[in-house]
């Protein structure tokens, strides 16, 4: 028998067992390490491709999923006629406005509140315990709750994704406050400074690398909860759009409408990664 | 006369289920003005509990501490500490880092810069005012972090190992930059170092720490910074025979306390 960890032979197993050599600029062994993009441009391309394959060659019906060009015509229906009465853009524009305003709203209560877990065993112990019970259930779960309420106007929607978006924030936040060293703390206090100036000039920026990360998970639940919040007497809006359309078995719109929804996440969470490279520079270099 | 004083310091830390750990044990110590008083010892002796009850943040099991007859009841700007590291704040500048003091006390934009500048100049940082922190050499983020404690005008300096993570060269550079600032400021320091070398060369009185419990075994009075001053060549300094003769004397000591340790 062959020594599994033979340098020599050929085959799949072969090469994963070889030692790798080492490359000129590259740190030998380092986890990862290498361009991945041109990998995942190929699988994308990839993927349409085997999607059109199968709907083209007719092995899946377009019922159960509907070619690329049947979804690209999908979108410029509605984007010429719009969908149930209300434009694309109107849609878009509806589900945004819901997703960012409980996006803001849940930064504005999620980080101060974050802070205060992290800073005071009294908040702590306030606000740990319902924070971790609500956290984990479904906002399904908790939708009907919602709407007896607070009814079935977009207070309830915005609440049910503000809850969504609002655990990771409150977490992200309270784990942030870790990342003073304590020499910083301590180099502030020993120059007179009040615990607020403490919290403010050296606690907050040092958490901002875990906030910004926060945000991205944060927005990530939101735009899974949209769905769930559009279910609700909803005339307009992305999720609404599929909900819909799928009661129509409308395929192309159902993907259509996932698409978009992915796009705009995907834009966004682009968005804070730029800003965040703006803001925090030294993250993970302090 | 400034003066701090340690009186019957003890620091007992409590370990559940266990006899407490007693890390400090009837510490009497007095720095004077224009003192380098430096803190030698193997690991585990208390050096820096001791220093932390100095900069107020620990409270001694008993005794006290006072400056200048204050009695010390927590951190306060007349006590000033260089960390050895992660004591400087990223998302700030080096201007603004050394300002940061001044920003807390209230001072306001012009002032702060002002002062800060002045301090940045006793350090030698003036290409680096608008550098990011995180993108200087170990050497030069320690001049940023002695800069900054001298803004708020401390009445002691609190050194807790500041030249530890340096590589050799840059150390006994920055040896010397301290001896300068020290010269010119005329603030007390209390130093904490682990090379006997170091500890010499800078102190006008050097004292020796025991551990467990951690105490203060011998003291002695040094030449050698004054010296420095006199000639200017610290390396000359470094290799006399009387410099090497107190730096074996110490080092036996300190070993003799590592082997009584590891003999318990």
């Amino acid at each position: 028998m062959s020594d599994n960890r033979s340098t020599t032979g050929k085959g799949i197993k072969a090469s994963w067992m070889k030692a790798k050599p080492a490359k000129p600029g590259e740190i030998y062994g380092v986890p990862g390490q290498g361009e991945s993009l041109k990998i995942s441009v190929v699988v994308i391309f990839g993927l349409i491709f085997v999607w059109w394959l199968v709907t083209y060659a007719g092995y899946i019906k377009p019922l159960f999923l509907p070619s690329p060009m049947g979804v690209i015509d999908a979108f410029l229906v509605i984007l010429r006629d719009g969908f149930t009465g209300a434009s694309f853009w109107e849609h878009t524009w509806v589900s945004t406005l819901r997703v960012f305003s409980a996006f803001l709203l849940a930064c504005i209560v999620g980080i101060p509140l974050g802070i205060a877990m992290g800073m005071s065993p009294i908040a702590r112990g306030i606000f740990d315990p319902p924070i971790e019970f609500y956290r984990p259930i479904p906002p399904l779960a908790y939708l009907p709750l919602m709407i007896i309420w607070f009814g079935i106007d977009e207070l309830s929607k915005v609440l049910l994704i503000f809850l969504s978006v609002l655990a990771p924030m409150a977490l992200g936040a309270r784990a942030g406050v870790k990342s003073a060293a304590i020499e910083q703390i301590h180099a502030a206090y020993s120059f007179g400074a009040t615990r607020w100036q403490v919290i403010r000039l050296v606690v907050l920026p040092s958490a901002m690398p875990e906030i910004f990360t926060a945000m991205r998970v944060g927005i990530g639940f939101g735009w899974t909860t949209l769905v769930a919040a559009e279910m609700v007497a909803a005339t307009s809006g992305l999720g609404y759009t599929v909900l819909s359309a799928s009661r129509f078995l409308q395929t192309p719109i159902v993907i259509m409408g996932i698409v978009v929804i992915a796009a705009i996440a995907y834009a966004f969470d682009h968005l804070v990664r730029f800003v965040e490279r703006r803001v925090v520079p030294w993250k993970g270099r302090g | 006369m400034t003066a701090l004083a340690i009186k019957n310091a003890s620091v007992y830390y409590p370990v559940p289920g266990k006899q407490p750990v007693h890390a400090l044990q009837s510490i009497n110590l007095e720095i004077h003005e224009k003192d380098f008083v430096v803190a030698l010892g193997a690991s585990g002796c208390g050096k820096s509990t001791l220093l932390n009850l100095i900069a107020g943040f620990m409270a001694p099991s008993e005794g006290e501490i006072s400056l200048n007859g204050e009695v010390v009841t927590g951190p306060g700007a007349d006590r000033s500490v260089v960390f050895q590291k992660h004591a400087l704040l990223p998302w700030l500048n080096v201007l603004d880092n050394v300002a940061f003091g001044l920003k807390i006390q209230g001072h306001g934009k012009v002032k702060r810069e002002g002062i800060a500048r002045e301090f940045i100049k006793l350090l030698g940082l003036e290409q680096f005012e608008q550098s990011a922190t995180y993108e200087l050499s170990g050497g030069m983020q320690q001049r940023v972090g002695i800069a900054r404690a001298l803004t708020s005008d401390p009445a002691i300096l609190l050194m807790d190992e500041p030249l530890g993570a340096l590589d050799a060269l840059t150390r006994e550079r920055a040896q010397e930059l301290i001896l300068k600032v020290w010269r010119d400021t005329g603030k007390m320091v209390f130093f904490i170092t682990h090379s006997v070398e170091e500890a010499l060369f800078m102190g006008t009185k050097l004292i020796v720490m025991s551990p467990r419990p951690g105490r203060i075994s011998h003291v002695f009075d040094l030449p050698f910074s004054q010296r420095y001053f006199e000639t200017g060549n610290a390396r000359a300094i470094k290799a006399s025979s009387e410099f090497i003769e107190l730096r074996e004397k110490i080092l036996q000591i300190i070993f003799a306390d590592e082997a009584g340790a590891h003999d318990e």
